[in-house]
Order: C-alpha cells, then structure tokens, then sequence
C-alpha cells in the first residue's frame, strides 16, 4: 500500500542513522530537493549516499553534506563547477567517496531491484575502478564482478502520481528514478500532483506502485 | 594549416556514418553537434536517458527538467524518446550505439584511453558515464589536440594517467592529422599542415602510412 502524505516531514520520517540512502536526480534535474530538506528536519546522520553527482550549488544534496550527515558518497560524478561543498568536505577528509562507473552505479541498483546476487561487466575492465575485483573471461571478452548496491531509503523526483504509488517522471529528469525505485526498502517520490486511482493511463506507468512507499504533493 | 576547433568538429561529423546512433561527450565533442545536418538522419543519444536530443535550448525553450550529460538546457526533436539510466547505459554496453566521441588526455597506439583522472593527488576523481560509453559503443572516435600545451604528445606508446578503457580507441581526431589505432597499432590516415615525416619525428609511436 502506498501512503499519500500531507507533508515532506512525514514522508521521510523513521529515517535512521547510518542509513543507505539512494537520491535520485541527474544533476538538479529529477532532484528531490524538498525531501532532502525534510531529512534535514528529520536530523539522520552517518548517511551513505548514493547518487549520480555529490551536490549542486547550496540546496538539496550539497545542504545534506554541508549539515556533515554524511559519512560516505557513492556517485559517478561528484566534481562539477558547483560542487564546492563536496570538494571542500573532501580535501578536509570529512566525506569518504567511492567512485563508480555511470551504468555501473545504475546497473548495480537495478540488480539489487531485482533480485541479481552479482553481475560481470565489461566496464572498467582494466582501470583503477575495477581493481582488485573478480575478473572473469566469457566468449573472449574480460568482465569484471560488481555487486548490487540496495537503499534503506530511496528519496526521488517524479512528475506525478496517482494515490496507488504509479509514477509518470518528464523527460530526462526521470533518470534515476526509475531504478531507484526497485532498489530500496522504503521509497518515497515528491511529485508535483497526486491524482485519484485511475487518473493516470495505465500504458505510460513508469514506475509501478508496487515500488512506491510514500508519494508526497508539492504545494 | 592545422585544423581549428571548429574544423575538427566539422572532420569528426563528415565521418559519422548517415542514420548512426551517436553519444557526443562533454566539452569539446558536444561541438560535432553543430555539424550534423538534419538530411543526415543522426540521432543524439544522452546518458542521462534520451534519444533524439536536439540543439541547446535558448530563451523560452529552456526546461529544467530537459538537460544534456553536460547539464545543460537543450531541445527535444520528433521522434525523441526519454529512459531511465538502466537502460540508458544498456543501450551502450549492449553495443546499440554506433558511434561515441569523447576528449581524451592520452591515447595509446594500441586503443587505450585515458579522459577521466590525472591522478594527481588533490584532484578529486569523476569518471561519470566515460567508461561505459568507451567500452559500448561500435566505434569510439577520440577528439584532441594532437601535444599537450607543455608540447608532450597525447598519443603514445602507453598511457600515463588512469585508464578509462582498454583497447576501446578506433579513430583519433586531432588539430594536426587523423589516426586509426588498434590492436595492430597506428595508421596514419590525413594530416593537416605537416608532413607524415614531420609528426613521426615528433611521435613516440611508429607510423603505419596510409
């Protein structure tokens, strides 16, 4: 069942310290800002983060870090033009980073979604990112062995849903979303309407309701 | 003469095969962009879920939800779809893209590619979608100066910095002649203003003359 909130604050209450928290957005684009602000409220610290950049600006994801609740980043691309928060927390040594391959990061929560033990890839084969994992030789190519990557918490953008949790996202602020979604025990979406059951076509459903936990309104 | 910015964007789009499925990395590749025409029926892939991406959206166009791999607003044309990021990089690492182009720091002769790390101690690494797209796509064309501003060649026997991808190079697109690489080393295909003679003496890679 899925929970229509009346507030951000509800949405992600229950948050607990030391959480994997999966952030969706590519970046500010599909960015949850307005429930990262409400984790703000909600005071959890020693995060792990998982999200394709490391902040923008001072809003949203940067704040989180800026507020020290995070312990560690996971992300593709955490040096960007206005990632100033990031990189002065990690040149003082106050956010550990792990570095991940774009579709790495996103395959690697997919299989957590779905169920995968462990997948091999023929990305970063050969690079610092795939070094001292297991490799494996299969019809002549080389493919290193990567792990899913599963939320506690999944926190992400969508354009709207219905009170049944489906979510439709708008054009390429869908990204992350999607995967996130599958990835984690509690998903909860900001969107920017909540329509009564039937109020979306059930042939543009991207994301099920079955994924969805708490859809929360911006008003 | 050597080639400019501009004409080497123009030299990497002449060879872009008609109705190819292209990834244009950021910076300098996203250039080529402005060389395609609509009669050569390219369709622009971006990492970050769409096919069918148009130019960069000005004024009233601009939508903070439409953005390019580099972030910024741009256009949808017809027959645009949107994705979510699994099935974004599925359509590279499946081998679905024709053609990706990226800027490099090194290639070596071989095909290895370095564009992501210097690996010096206070930069912070961000490698992004590099090393999918280096190892997906059908043919990976590299855009670069041909020396570095301290006159050090940027094609070499072996890579310096951290790789990106091993053997992944097909061609290299750089301001003074155009390179195969591969496995049975580098060819010399076009230079622009020098000598294939005058390169090899400023080359540590030996030339295979077209």
């Amino acid at each position: 069942m899925t929970l229509v909130c009346e507030t951000t604050d509800e949405a992600v209450a229950g948050v607990e310290d030391g959480s994997t928290v999966l952030v969706g957005g590519f970046g500010m684009a599909g960015m949850p800002v307005d429930l990262i602000e409400a984790l703000i409220r909600q005071g959890a610290t020693d995060l792990t983060v998982v999200s394709n950049n490391a902040g923008n600006g001072d809003t949203g994801l940067a704040a989180l870090l800026a507020k020290g609740r995070v312990r560690k980043m996971v992300c593709s691309f955490p040096r960007q033009t206005d990632s100033w928060v990031f990189d002065g927390l990690y040149r003082e040594g106050r956010v550990e980073l792990e570095v991940v391959p774009q579709g790495n990061l996103a395959e690697r929560m997919r299989a957590a979604g779905a169920g995968i033990g462990a997948f091999f890839t023929p990305t970063g084969v050969g690079t610092p990112l795939a070094g001292g994992k297991e490799t494996r030789e299969i019809d002549g190519r080389t493919y290193v062995l990567e792990y899913p990557i599963k939320g506690d918490v999944a926190l992400i953008g969508a354009h709207r849903a219905d009170r049944a949790g489906n979510l439709v996202y708008r054009k390429t602020a869908r990204n992350f979303g999607p995967v996130m979604a599958t990835a984690a025990t509690t998903v909860v979406a900001q969107v920017h309407e909540v329509t009564e059951i039937g109020g979306i076509d059930p042939e543009v459903v991207v994301t099920p309701g079955i994924y969805v936990d708490r859809v929360v309104e911006l008003r | 003469m050597s080639l400019t910015r501009a004409e080497m964007a123009a030299r990497v789009a002449a060879d872009i095969p008609a109705g190819s499925f292209v990834n244009l990395g950021i910076g300098q590749p996203t250039t080529v962009a402005d060389h395609l025409t609509p009669e050569s029926g390219v369709v622009l892939h971006t990492e970050n879920g769409m096919l069918g991406m148009g130019p960069a959206a000005g004024g009233d166009e601009v939508d903070a939800d439409l953005i390019n791999a580099g972030k910024i607003p741009v256009t949808e044309l017809p027959g645009a779809s949107y994705f979510h990021h699994a099935d974004s990089f599925a359509m590279m690492r499946g081998g679905h893209l024709d053609v990706c182009v990226l800027g490099a720091f090194q290639v070596s002769h071989t095909g290895d590619l370095a564009n992501w790390h210097t690996g010096a101690p206070d930069a912070i690494p961000a490698v992004g979608g590099a090393m999918d797209l280096a190892i997906g796509a059908k043919q990976v064309f590299v855009m670069m100066s041909l020396f570095a501003k301290d006159g050090t060649p940027k094609l070499v026997p072996e890579c310096t910095y951290p790789l990106t991808g091993v053997g992944c190079v097909d061609r290299v697109y750089t301001d003074l002649a155009v390179f195969e690489v591969g496995p049975h080393g580098t060819r010399l295909v076009e230079t622009f203003g020098v000598t294939a003679d005058q390169l090899a003496s400023r080359l540590d890679v030996p030339l295979v003359n077209a």
